[in-house]
């Protein structure tokens, strides 16, 4: 018994050492910095211990707008791909014909580089000596003035990121609910029938608790990707996100590590950990969200 | 309510568009009479499914006609048509509780049929009594046995008091007692209710136990419809008669001369009436008579006892199938240390087929004195 497990802990020893090294090792390097105040990399020395790097982010402008684009972000990308994605392998799986065309071309994206889809939104949005942009020309179309999607006021911009977001993450939403809704047997449906259920009902009754297990996943995994939001922003507004007002909390850490202003690892951590307490309290939330819907 | 069936055929494109297309079923006409339980029996991919979810609805035939009672349903969606129908798998919703499932079809009646909370409770639970299952009310199906399963998908069909109730294969996924069990249990839920019963079913054992009519099907092809005795006692080909019965029928290799029935070249029985021919020679395991002076000798293999009664298992070289098994009483003595075993044939047990068509020869059976035994007399001594 024990010789088997000494073995056991011999097989796990590689993935420990690396999991040790690149991840253990600098979460708890993130914690110590966060507390250290006024800690220098070049010279590796700090001032004192305490809560002073906390107040600092939590003071400042930036990240504060930083949480609150992320925010933002979260609260609309979400239910919005997830219920689109929803609606699109609904769609799919009741067609026949070019199912497998129509498949591919919502996979498109989620093989797609992002910078390349940025550079495709840059062409939809940005207004250039040349030509006003893609939507701007479909509003003027329709009679509307024209917005500068990409400098101009506040909500274009963030509505310019959301949709690029939405459309981003949900070829990989679409894969997993088309095979979920396919995996669903066909016989609840044939009963369903037999037993004259109308289509919502089939819907809300049958259809959304078979695949509420997947559409859970899809929503924890997708609240967790859009708190780490930061390179839909870059691909669209640059590297300088503070100027465009257009950060993301992901985005501040980088900059406090790299940016213009950076050389600031504590503050970089202290932002980095408060990310992670809303990460984890949203995820705890919406674990329990799930252990009350999820009943099988 | 009576179900007639006219001329009934589905035809399936095949996938591979060159072939030609597949008959699933081939113009089923019968009358299932009211309030009697079905048992559409045949082996798999003979269509008894296709035909079931005909009925129920769920396929649109190519041709022909299907009326409930009086009543031509042919072109009715399977709700409006009051069928109840339990799945092979049972289908049970598995994020519900008993009652839930149960109440589900309750629950979506409209208009002037809407129940009231109270109303739907009752029911459920009145059918949830007819299966036996109203202790398990607030479990969710995975928390209930395979039978207590398979109750619960009845009880859901019959909750609206279906004008017809069908059973895909409704005791393929229970073990052998449960089978049983449960297969008495539809007997009696059918008897009480009298709700007319379709099942389909690929074991010839289940569908002879508890239908009041059997329907043999091959192919998409009706071969047979009767009580299940008269069909195993009298089926009209060969495909029937090797479906049925517990062993199989034994079938030899066999031919008729001037009045005889020969099985490799011994004479083993009087059939009159026969031209002479070549058939093949069907014989129950209960057709066997163990005789010093039998006409059919056979290679002894083995000698199994059940008990009750008494299985030999042996071969012949005109046999069609592996073994000969032949079930006797149990008090006959098998001589184990001999190599071969005799028996005479019991001639109502022995059917002939011909060689080409396989449709059944008959023969009038005449008892020949050599054979008559114990068991041929009748209570009264005559013959």
């Amino acid at each position: 018994m024990t010789k088997n497990k000494s073995k056991a802990w011999l097989y796990l020893l590689p993935a420990l050492i690396f999991l040790g090294i690149f991840m253990v090792y600098p979460l708890f390097d993130v914690i110590i910095y966060s507390f250290e105040e006024g800690y220098n990399s070049a010279s590796q020395t700090f001032f004192g211990v305490g809560g002073y790097n906390f107040s600092y982010v939590l003071h400042d402008p930036y990240f504060l707008q930083a949480v609150k684009n992320t925010l933002i972000l979260v609260v609309i990308t979400v239910p919005v791909s997830t219920g689109i994605a929803l609606l699109i392998s609904l769609g799919l799986s009741s067609i026949k014909k070019l199912k497998e065309l129509f498949q591919t071309v919502f996979f498109l994206p989620y093989v797609t580089n992002t910078l390349a889809v940025g550079l495709v939104f840059m062409i939809l949005f940005k207004k250039t000596a040349y030509t006003e942009g893609m939507v701007n020309l479909l509003i003027n179309f329709f009679g509307g003035n024209s917005v500068d999607f990409i400098d101009g006021p506040y909500w274009a911009k963030m509505f310019v990121l959301c949709f690029y977001t939405v459309w981003v993450v949900m070829p990989f939403k679409i894969l997993i609910l088309t095979s979920a809704l396919a995996s669903v047997n066909q016989d609840y449906y044939k009963v369903a029938r037999v037993d004259a259920t109308p289509r919502w009902r089939v819907f809300t009754k049958i259809t959304l608790p078979m695949i509420s297990p997947m559409l859970f996943y899809l929503i924890i995994t997708g609240f967790i990707g859009a708190f780490k939001a930061y390179s839909d922003a870059v691909a669209l507004f640059g590297t300088n996100l503070n100027t465009a007002g257009m950060n993301t909390i992901v985005g501040y850490v980088l900059d406090m590590l790299y940016g213009d202003s950076g050389g600031y690892p504590s503050y970089a951590s202290a932002a980095a950990l408060i990310l992670f307490a809303i990460v984890l309290t949203i995820t705890c939330i919406n674990l329990l969200a799930s252990r009350k819907n999820v009943r099988y | 309510m009576k179900v007639v069936l006219e001329n009934l055929t589905k035809r399936f494109p095949n996938s591979n568009k060159k072939q030609p297309e597949v008959i699933a079923v081939n113009s089923f006409s019968f009358e299932i009479p009211d309030g009697k339980l079905i048992g559409l029996l045949g082996p798999s991919g003979c269509g008894k499914s296709t035909a079931l979810n005909l009925i129920c609805g769920l396929e649109t035939p190519t041709e022909g006609k299907i009326y409930f009672g009086d009543t031509d349903v042919t072109d009715l969606p399977p709700e409006l048509r009051g069928v109840g129908m339990v799945f092979q798998n049972y289908a049970l919703y598995p994020h519900l509780t008993v009652r839930q499932n149960i109440m589900f079809p309750l629950e979506n009646l409209k208009g002037d049929k809407k129940l009231t909370k109270q109303q739907m409770l009752e029911k459920a639970e009145e059918a949830a009594r007819l299966v036996q299952i109203q202790d398990y009310m607030d479990r969710k199906p995975s928390e209930l046995s395979g039978g207590q399963q398979q109750r619960v998908a009845i009880a859901r069909a019959m909750v609206k008091i279906p004008n017809v109730l069908l059973l895909d294969e409704p005791l393929s996924n229970l073990d052998a007692r449960l089978r049983l069990q449960t297969r008495e249990e539809i007997r009696r839920i059918q008897r009480e209710t009298k709700v007319t019963t379709i099942f389909v079913t690929h074991d010839q054992e289940e569908a002879m136990s508890i239908s009041d009519l059997i329907v043999v099907m091959k192919s998409g092809v009706i071969q047979q419809i009767g009580k299940p005795q008269e069909v195993y006692d009298d089926p009209v080909n060969l495909f029937v008669a090797k479906f049925l019965g517990t062993p199989p029928i034994n079938v030899f290799f066999g031919s008729v001369k001037a009045g005889k029935l020969y099985i490799g070249k011994e004479a083993v029985l009087d059939v009159a009436g026969v031209e002479d021919r070549d058939v093949y020679v069907g014989v129950r395991p209960e057709g066997f008579w163990l005789a010093e002076d039998g006409a059919l000798t056979c290679n002894l293999h083995a000698v199994e006892v059940m008990g009750r009664d008494t299985s030999v298992v042996s071969d012949h070289e005109a046999l069609d199938s592996i073994t000969i098994r032949s079930i006797i009483p149990a008090e006959e003595q098998v001589d184990t240390s001999k190599s071969t075993v005799r028996f005479n044939l019991k001639p109502f047990k022995v059917e002939l087929f011909d060689r080409e068509t396989e449709e059944r020869i008959y023969f009038e059976a005449i008892e020949p004195s050599r054979v008559a035994g114990r068991d041929m007399v009748s209570p009264d001594g005559k013959q």
